[in-house]
């Protein structure tokens, strides 16, 4: 009885040890900050759609583009040009303060940047 | 209600459904007239023309950077999208005891056929290369799984693969055009993102001596489509019946 109540608290202590970390760096309410762009005023479908479903509007935007060979995309803010690297990073310049805070937090890995150019990167090398 | 009202109301709903169907298929068949006018892009290689400087690389070198095309040092991995071969290995079925020695220095510039019955369309298990409504064989990198059908399938070489991550082995990215990952086949797009655009393909506009005629077969008034009425050409391989939209000029 001793030996498993012992081992009832080991494992407690092992699985809220990560909670017990956050509260004790502080880390409890973290919530990432992202840096938007600060000259424009909004995206190319508004600020709600583009945060719950940006992923969904990417992929809408790789199947027209590469399959269907629609190069633009009409929206009710304006008509855009299908390209991650031209339009998207060409607002959002800073990859490391947009995409990756939310990605890096949520434990997100996306592809994208596999073969996608990140222009910072291009001028870098 | 009654049965007077009910068949009224039923009627009414029938018509409703078949003004429906009718629109459809009037609108399909608008889509269709719009097929008509479809593209059917192909490209002329003169070969007195591209012979005239001799270890010119202009086109290779203009597609290879646009495309962001990595240089491999190892001959294993190399990737091409345009190259250069000698004409026996190139037309190898179209030689005979003279043309060997007459042609022999001859060297013949190859990239995608770009066919009209594709063998590596119908073997892609996942669809990620395809013709598209112009006739270019496309590839979606998105969706390429890598397992070489492709090429296996393609008898003109005209597929490479990623055996490693391309990027360090590219000089110079050029940053509106993707580069390509690990693991997956790529080969000449007919420049389909610079022909949309409206531009010719890179290695066309590369060439000093005008030796690649680039145009749409459709259009009987095209460069192209003259330049083949009027002079004898060649297909590689033509008996496999995969109808090449690559020709070569004497």
């Amino acid at each position: 009885m001793k030996k498993i109540i012992l081992g009832l608290i080991l494992f407690l202590l092992v699985a809220f040890l990560p909670l017990g970390y956050n509260i004790y760096t502080g880390k409890k309410a973290y919530i990432p900050v992202i840096k938007a762009p600060e000259d424009k005023k909004e995206c190319v479908e508004n600020v709600f759609i583009m945060r719950k479903r940006h992923n969904i509007v990417l992929e809408k935007w790789r199947d027209a583009s590469v399959r269907h060979g629609i190069k633009k995309y009409v929206s009710l803010n304006g008509t855009y040009k299908i390209s991650l690297t031209g339009t998207c990073l060409g607002c959002h310049s800073d990859k490391t303060q947009f995409c990756d805070r939310c990605h890096d937090y949520a434990g997100v890995k996306p592809r994208c940047w596999d073969c996608h150019n990140i222009p910072d990167k291009v001028a870098e090398k | 209600m009654n049965r007077r009202d009910f068949l009224k109301i039923t009627g009414i709903l029938a018509i409703g459904a078949a003004s429906h169907q009718t629109a459809m298929i009037l609108l399909s068949s608008e889509v269709k007239g719009d097929q008509a006018k479809k593209k059917r892009w192909a490209m002329a290689i003169s070969f007195s023309a591209c012979v005239k400087r001799e270890g010119c690389r202009d086109c290779i070198d203009n597609c290879h950077l646009i495309h962001n095309v990595p240089e491999f040092t190892d001959n294993k991995d190399k990737i091409q999208w345009i190259w250069s071969s000698h004409y026996e290995s190139v037309f190898g079925e179209q030689t005979n005891m003279f043309t060997k020695g007459m042609l022999k220095n001859l060297s013949v510039l190859c990239l995608c056929n770009h066919c009209e019955n594709p063998p590596c369309v119908k073997v892609c298990p996942t669809k990620a290369t395809w013709k598209n409504k112009d006739g270019i064989i496309m590839i979606d990198y998105h969706r390429c799984i890598g397992c070489r059908y492709c090429m296996a399938a393609c008898p003109y070489d005209a597929r490479s693969f990623n055996w490693k991550d391309p990027k360090p082995f590219i000089k110079e990215i050029n940053r509106d055009f993707p580069t390509r990952a690990k693991g997956v086949v790529e080969k000449c797009n007919f420049c389909e993102e610079r022909i949309t655009q409206g531009l010719l393909p890179a290695c066309v506009e590369a060439c000093p001596e005008k030796a690649l005629t680039f145009g749409d077969l459709n259009d009987p008034e095209s460069d192209i489509s003259r330049l083949l009425k009027t002079r004898f050409s060649i297909q590689r391989k033509p008996h496999l019946g995969t109808d090449p939209k690559v020709f070569y000029l004497f």
